[in-house]
């Protein structure tokens, strides 16, 4: 086994752990936000690990995988974005109630306002 | 070396099972979309550990191409639920 091998083995492992953390936070938090915080960086870090550890595993396929690996970074926080956009917009469920950490609802209304 | 992949295919089936009860359970609209993008995301991972299993290259493209599909479906999906579409 050589020290390649032995880092992509490991990043495998990692990032299927975390690709597993981040599933269980979207299924133990208590609302969307809370979920959308808990899954979506959990699993893009665990996705990223795990592919750029077959790209260790084969280094044949790095060029490949790391188009892979660009394409999980840019889209997976701007879907979760959107997503958290909607449901605020939505007014979804909250909760955690307390309006001074709801900075959002203040932009909004100004943008309401200006039109 | 299979081991480590078998492993890690099995962890990533409970996580996709835990995202499916939440797809199932999901009160409302967008958390049932945030389950179907977790489970789009373990998919590719899944696909291009596949890819090393059985030494196919090719598989590759196929883990790419479901990314960008369950990318444009997330955010058309939000779009609509903002009532923007």
């Amino acid at each position: 086994m050589s020290i390649l091998e032995i880092i992509g083995g490991l990043l495998i492992v990692i990032g299927s752990i975390f690709l597993f953390l981040g599933a269980l936070g979207i299924y133990r938090m208590p609302d969307v936000f809370n979920r959308l915080q808990a899954g979506t960086k959990a699993s893009t870090l665990g996705a990223m690990a795990t592919i750029l550890g077959v790209g260790l595993l084969a280094p044949g396929w790095i060029f490949k995988v790391l188009i892979i690996i660009l394409f999980i970074a840019y889209s997976n926080p701007i879907s979760s974005h959107a997503l958290a956009r909607a449901m605020h917009k939505r007014k979804g469920y909250m909760y955690f109630k307390d309006e001074d950490i709801d900075a959002y609802s203040e932009i909004e209304e100004k943008d309401n306002s200006e039109k | 070396m299979d081991y480590i992949i078998y492993f890690s295919l099995t962890v990533m089936t409970l996580a996709l099972i835990l995202a499916a009860v939440r797809f199932y359970k999901g009160p409302s609209a967008g958390d049932r979309t945030l389950a179907l993008d977790t489970m789009t995301t373990i998919g590719v991972s899944s696909i291009v550990l596949l890819a090393y299993l059985f030494d196919r290259y090719i598989y590759l493209d196929v883990a790419l191409v479901y990314g960008v599909l369950g990318f444009i479906g997330v955010i058309v999906i939000a779009r609509y639920l903002e009532k923007a579409l």
